[in-house]
């Protein structure tokens, strides 16, 4: 099942949350939203699984129009909000089974969907939900989510604050997910699960910066990346700063991702400017760029 | 300069009935240092963290924080550092003003210097423009900014950042760590817990916890060295695994976010 967005605005009270938002997503695609906090994410989500009306455009599921067909959309996709939502009260098993019952099926019916994710939780099927560690909750909410068999899954930041090793994880189960036909869009604040998205949407401050593969938005950035190093981080971002072709300077791990103005960039020249600024250990090199130099490049 | 330890701890441990969520941990930290405390949800970094700043009482071992004892020394130790948590703490029906007086009081600074700091960390952070606006209404990584730099009001020795950064966007992400990288060269040590692993890189030192044990203490670049990789990314998914479903035994609510 495909989605469809067309221009699609949204504010509350004053605040513009999302403004002329259009993408599609193919049927079968695992598409990313990618932007920090206050992008404009959960409003999108919010619209797509008929939870709020959006001021002006237009939007569909399958063809499904969000306002007019919420009932059969509603049926058919999986929602994963951002905000841990079950009940907390309620053991893991009694979780499940209540989802289940409001969809009209049994656990036994879909087990198989939901099988390699809930049987890491399985043995703890009589904890209180509340009582579950970060991870589980997550797996939890999305054996919840996938409980009627949706088309579609729509995951509101599903890896914010989880630890890396738990975060691959999670997106080995997604990419399971999407080969059982099951068309994803994930919004995430971390960059580097960009790369693991088919297409992505870069969004910052309610607007849509560049949707394309992570391959194309790589590849289009427009200037060439230095990797500097020095044995002084700080002085070395400022002495960067201040120098006088400089285009931009980012932090990135153990080295700075330098671009310049200059057409013709002379490594030497920046050396020796480094060398008088005191700094030793300096080391120079182009870099390739990932996407966040690009969405940084593009948020400028 | 860096050769004083504002932290030291010996053989630490917590335990909640039968479970050990901290497991005699040993560690020093230098005046200065970045020092970057990881280890995956649930490993034990928040109770260890809330041991150091006087929160919680240790069940065995030792650690003094700044000096002082956390023990027998508590209420010196948190007169001592600073502390910004995840969750923005600041009153988010309080002006960017009112919110840097209120700190400055609570931390117990004289009218004069709160008027001194008030106008030169609003210039700092640029805020001149929206100083008297509500907190609440700035965008997330103003905030986070502003938590920082009232967490540094009352010139602590240490501030502990329990992952400040989460959800901010590049840009600001960085703009956060330059100011870490300025509060540390003036001799702040910083002491910070992130999931973002290319942010380790920045730290002078690194600890990785496992279920409740430091399997892993020193600079980034040793670390690559002993585990054959390239990024600590890498470092921490060969030793962070997690092994099959752990849930946690403890008292559960410091593990989430929620």
């Amino acid at each position: 099942m495909s989605i469809s967005l067309s221009n699609i605005s949204k504010s509350y009270k004053k605040v513009k949350a999302v403004q002329d938002i259009s993408f599609d997503v193919n049927p079968g695609e695992l598409f990313g939203l990618i932007g920090p906090d206050g992008a404009g994410k959960t409003t999108i989500f919010r619209i797509l699984t008929t939870l709020l009306i959006a001021d002006e455009g237009r939007a569909t599921i399958a063809g499904f129009d969000v306002v007019k067909d919420y009932k059969a959309i509603r049926n058919s996709v999986g929602y994963m909000p951002g905000r841990f939502s079950l009940y907390q009260d309620l053991t893991v098993e009694e979780n499940l089974t209540f989802f289940a019952t409001i969809f009209g099926t049994t656990i036994e019916e879909n087990y198989d969907l939901i099988e390699d994710i809930y049987v890491q939780i399985e043995p703890f099927k009589n904890r209180r939900a509340g009582k579950l560690s970060g991870g589980m909750k997550q797996k939890l909410a999305l054996s919840c989510a996938l409980i009627h068999k949706p088309k579609v899954l729509f995951l509101d930041e599903p890896t914010t604050g989880v630890d890396p090793v738990s975060r691959k994880e999670f997106w080995e189960m997604l990419k399971r997910l999407q080969k059982k036909g099951i068309t994803i869009l994930v919004s995430t604040p971390y960059m580097d699960e960009a790369a693991l998205c088919d297409r992505i949407a870069l969004i910052q401050g309610g607007e849509i910066l560049e949707i394309d593969t992570p391959d194309a938005i790589v590849s289009e950035f427009p200037k060439t990346i230095y990797n500097v190093g020095a044995d002084n981080m700080y002085k070395l971002i400022q002495s960067l700063q201040q120098y006088e072709h400089v285009y931009s300077v980012f932090p990135f791990g153990e080295f700075v991702h330098y671009t310049d103005k200059r057409d013709s960039f002379e490594m030497a020249d920046l050396q020796s400017y480094l060398e008088k600024e005191g700094l030793a250990d300096i080391s120079i090199e182009t870099a390739k760029p990932n996407i966040e130099d690009a969405f940084m490049e593009l948020a400028r | 300069m860096k050769e004083e330890n504002v932290i030291e701890v010996n053989q630490l441990t917590k335990t909640f009935g039968d479970f050990t969520a901290v497991n005699a941990i040993s560690f020093e930290v230098k005046k200065g240092e970045i020092f970057g405390f990881l280890g995956a949800n649930g490993a034990g970094k928040t109770t260890a963290m809330k041991m150091l700043i006087g929160i919680s009482k240790p069940s065995s071992g030792t650690a003094k924080v700044a000096g002082f004892d956390v023990y027998s020394q508590t209420e010196s130790i948190k007169r001592n550092i600073g502390y910004m948590s995840q969750k923005f703490a600041l009153y988010d029906d309080l002006t960017v003003k009112e919110n840097i007086t209120f700190f400055g009081g609570i931390y117990g600074l004289s009218r004069k210097k709160i008027k001194e700091k008030r106008e030169e960390l609003v210039s700092e952070l640029g805020l001149e423009n929206i100083s008297n606006k509500l907190v609440g209404s700035l965008p997330l990584g103003w905030k986070q900014k502003l938590s920082f730099s009232v967490s540094l009001l009352h010139e602590p020795k240490i501030v502990f950042l329990d992952e400040p950064t989460g959800g901010v966007d590049p840009i600001t992400r960085r703009q956060f760590w330059e100011m870490i990288y300025k509060a540390a060269n003036q001799g702040t040590t910083i002491f910070v817990t992130t999931h973002y692993m290319d942010e380790a890189e920045y730290c002078d030192k690194v600890s990785i916890m496992v279920e409740g044990k430091i399997e892993a203490l020193d600079t980034p670049k040793k670390l690559k060295e002993q585990f054959r990789v390239d990024s600590m990314n890498d470092v921490f998914l060969k030793l962070a695994r997690i092994p099959s479903p752990t849930l946690p035994k403890g008292n559960g609510e410091n593990i989430d976010r929620n």
